[in-house]
Formats: structure tokens, sequence, C-alpha cells
């Protein structure tokens, strides 16, 4: 069967297919392979259902100066007005429901498109596999090559989307230097979790796979470019810790707008250092 | 010669093995006792069932030293050269279970019919060397040549192949997936500084997806995990010919660049 044809959709029976090798067991492993999807689902879980509950909630999301990144930008005019912050009124006064909800499609789309993360979610989720050389449940399979999944190939795009958001978190940052009063010069324990917080998130952003295809990768010939050759080198050593920098901004991300919450609705007061 | 006891006692033990006997008409597998050294690999208790207990044990092998790629198999259901798999990785209590790949047919107790791989081979269209340059005459610096020459490295072991689920789990999906070690090969060569396939109107990046089957990978790493050269598979062929391909079919700016660009050369 040459390759380009269709496949038969009729699943014939993976690892007991009757020409394997005649094991009943769907997989022989001893270790605790379902431990890191197990692992995986639970954090991303605790994730999607902390983020949905701001997410929705529309309220405590501004604490002079802080505002949670789950919120900013603010594109509707229901946003608590920020002075110097992140009110950008484009979606005007129409829009009913929690402003945060425009803005978090681009780095939700970001992550779910990102590469590491498919990984999680394919083995965590859909169990597809659930670990290397344990046998999926599924009877078909048909990857990436049709709707919805072809859209992962969107990602590029949820990259340029999602720069431009960390611009945004990065203003953020920047004003997180004043005090509630909005005079310059001060900063908090929230300045101090904000600023790890878009370091993370550059890191993450930046270490990106498309990041690395586009700054370099989709050369043919680095001796030719050397400034993005250069440029790839630097992006493929944040890339090595692409995972470790997925997650560790998901929980940053988190806490500043957990910071923000407790903040905001009064469960203490932010600490000021000066 | 000194004369102590106990090291001869903690450096040789008795390891309990369920090795998978059979053929394409079933098998099952066996339980053996048999003795354990320190310093040996798997493949060396597999010879030395075959020399004490089941001399017509069929296993491939070859250099037994990592290289040739001929004694994959399954070590406790994970896919592993037999050869590159220390004995000391197990406790001593531990029973370890060898089976052939199970992603391909079996011919014989721990030999696989891998010509699925062959087949493969053949349909990645080689190297097109660049016109005007003779054999002998190539130059090409080292950084634009660091790309491929790590997936020069690969052995052709399959261990990748064996494990990718799109074709272990789905027997269906042999027809349209070329499976990592292909997609890597068909990387290494739209990489390659000199290849000329585009000259010629090959276009490696669309080929990729449409007739190696690109988009059925969901990389879930697990080529990556098994490869005994530690080639960083997933990373650096198969999400760069996936980004490649996106260019190709996904982004249109690339594709109005191309188009423009295309214009202006007629």
């Amino acid at each position: 069967m040459a390759t380009g044809t269709e496949p038969d959709l009729k699943s014939t029976g993976g690892v007991r297919g009757p020409a394997r090798a005649s094991i009943a067991a769907p997989h022989l492993r001893t270790d605790r392979w379902w431990l890191p999807p197990a692992a995986t689902a639970a954090g991303l879980l605790a994730f999607v259902v902390y983020s949905s509950w701001r997410a929705f909630s529309d309220a405590d999301y501004y604490a002079a100066p802080y505002v949670s990144p789950f919120y900013s930008p603010c594109l509707a005019e229901s946003c608590a007005p920020m002075k110097a912050g992140p009110n950008w009124e484009l979606v005007g006064s129409w829009w009913p429901l929690s402003p945060a909800l425009i803005i978090l499609i681009f780095p939700l789309g970001f992550r779910l498109t990102c590469y590491y993360y498919r990984k999680a979610y394919y083995r965590g989720f859909w169990a597809s596999p659930p670990a290397c050389a344990v046998a999926e449940p599924h009877r078909t399979y048909s990857g990436e090559t049709r709707f919805p999944l072809i859209l992962q190939n969107l990602h590029r795009y949820f990259f340029y989307a999602a720069m431009l958001v960390a611009v945004v978190l990065s203003w953020d940052t920047i004003l997180a230097f004043r005090d509630e009063h909005y005079d310059w010069g001060h900063m908090g324990l929230g300045t101090l979790v904000f600023l790890v917080n878009i370091v993370l998130i550059w890191a993450y952003t930046l270490s990106c796979h498309s990041c690395r295809h586009i700054v370099g990768g989709k050369l043919k010939h680095f001796s030719k470019h050397p400034v993005r050759y250069r440029m790839w080198q630097w992006v493929g050593r944040l890339n090595d810790r692409h995972m470790l920098l997925a997650w560790a901004s998901l929980v940053s991300v988190a806490v500043a707008d957990l910071y923000v919450y407790l903040v905001a609705s009064g469960v203490f007061d932010d600490p000021r250092f000066f | 010669m000194t004369t102590t006891s106990e090291p001869a006692a903690s450096t040789s033990y008795t390891g309990h093995f369920r090795v998978w006997r059979g053929d394409t008409q079933g098998g099952e597998l066996a339980d053996f006792e048999v003795e354990v050294n320190e310093g040996e690999v798997v493949l060396d208790i597999i010879h030395r069932l075959q020399a004490t207990q089941a001399p017509d044990l069929a296993v491939r092998w070859n250099c037994k030293a990592g290289k040739c790629g001929s004694c994959s198999a399954e070590v406790n259901g994970r896919p592993r050269l037999l050869c590159m798999t220390r004995m000391s990785v197990f406790t001593r209590e531990e029973t370890i279970t060898v089976t052939p790949l199970r992603a391909f047919p079996v011919v014989r107790d721990l030999v696989t019919d891998v010509s699925f791989n062959y087949t493969k081979a053949r349909e990645v269209p080689s190297f097109v060397p660049p016109p005007g340059v003779a054999p002998g005459e190539y130059r090409m610096m080292q950084e634009d040549v660091d790309r491929p020459q790590e997936f020069r490295k690969c052995i052709e072991c399959f261990l990748c192949q064996d494990t990718c689920h799109v074709v272990r789990d789905h027997e269906e999906n042999k027809g349209a997936f070329a499976g990592p070690r292909f997609l890597m090969r068909v990387a290494e060569l739209d990489m390659h500084p000199l290849d000329a396939a585009a000259d010629t109107g090959l276009d490696r990046k669309t080929t990729a997806q449409d007739e190696h089957g690109l988009g059925y990978c969901n990389i879930t790493k697990c080529c990556t995990e098994v490869c005994p050269e530690g080639i960083r598979i997933t990373d650096n062929a198969l999400i760069p010919l996936k980004e490649r391909a996106a260019d190709r079919k996904y982004d249109p700016l690339v594709w109005l660049g191309n188009k423009i660009r295309r214009r202006g050369e007629q």
C-alpha cells in the first residue's frame, strides 16, 4: 500500500492484531507509567477550574496599581477604570459577559495549540497514547489530519497574539511600580509577583517552537544569516526548557491573579517595600 | 588470588525471566530461572538462555555495542536495545519480561518482520545532488550541516517506529504514515544545505504532509523517549517539519509571498 492513500478506518487490533506476537495484555510495563499523565491531567484540570472561576467572576480583578493578568488588556466598556492601565474599550458596551473572556481567547489558544501542551493533554486527557508503549483505548486514529485538530497548525498566529498580550502585561508590570495613589517609584510584594510572572511569560512565549522556526529554523543556510542563526540558538536554549517554562508560567499567572484577587477582595493589604 | 567468599556471592544471582516464545501461529510467555552476573546486559542473559535452556530461541543481534540496531525488543514493556539494557537497572527479585517488538508482525520468538520500515525508506525521495557541483566538490559550512548531522546518528533500530502509537495501535495507518524515523529522514533532507529537490519540483515540506503522513503525528514524544542515540526526534525534526509544512499549507502570508515571488520569476 503506497503512502498517501486513505487508510482503512476499521481498526485492526493494534498490538493485539493477528500478525503481531500473541500477547493479550495491552502493555507489559511494570513502572508507574500512569503517574505522569495523571499528574499532568490533575494540574491542568486545577488550572482550568481556577481560571474559569476567575474569568467568569468579573470581580476583584483590580487593586490599584495591580490588574489581574486574566483581565489585561480589558477590552469592554464594563471594565473597572484603571489609571493609565490597560482600559481599551474596543468591544464597547454590548459585551454582556466578563471582559476576561474576550482577551483570554488568545493566551488560551496559544497554550492549547502549544506543542508541549498538546503532548500533555493528548496523553493526560485523551490517552492517545496514555504513555509510551501503552495501548490507547481508541478504535481509530486520524491525528491532526482533520478538523478540529488540523487547526493546531494555527499555533504561529496565537504566538503572534500572545506576544502582543505579553507586551501589555509588561506594561502592567511597569505600572506596578506605583503605589495605590498612582505615585511612581514604589514597590510592593505584588510588584515582585508581577515581575516574576512577566519574566516567565516572556520566557515561555519566546521558547515556543513556532518562534524558534520563525526566527531562524525555517532557513536552509544558517551561514548566510548569522544574526538569525544566533537568535535561533538563543531561542533553542530556551526551547530546551519549554515544558518547564510552560508549567512555571502557568503557575505564575495564576499566582499573580490570585494575589490581585486577595488584595482586591480585602483579604490582606499589599505589603509595601518602599 | 584472595579467597574471600563475599564478592562472589554478591555479583552473581539467579534472575527470573519471562520470554515470549512463539511464531505466527501463536505463542506465550515462557518462564526461566537463569544466572545473572555483574556487568551483564539483557542480551547476555538471552544468549545464556540459548546456551543452556532454549537452544532454539530466536533473537536478532549483531554488534552488541548499541550501534547496529539489530537487537531491538521490549523489556518490561518498554522498547529497548537488548544490548544496551543493563541488568543493574532491575532489582534482583524482579521478573524481567522480554518480548518482540509489538508494532511489527512476529516471525519467531524475539524476531519480528521489520520490512514495513524498508518500504517506508524507499518511499522517501533520496538526496538530489546540486546541479553543476561534482561529487567531491561539495562544500558546506558546519553550522549548515549541524541539524542534519544529528539525524545521521540514527542506527535504524526502529524503536521509534515500534513505540509510535500511530502505527503500533492502528495497523490501518501503516499505509499512510511513514513513522518518526522516516519523517526525520525527510526533515534531514529538507534541512540539507545542498539538497536540490526544490529545483526539480519536489517540495519536501508539502510531501511530508501529503505523502508521508506528518499530520498523523501528535507529537507525544515517545519516539524521542526511546531513541537509544538520544536524537531529539520530536523537537528537532518532527516539529520543525510541521512548522515547514504550515509555511506551505496553512500560512496565507507565506503562500501570498511565494505566489508574488513566483510571478516575478516568470
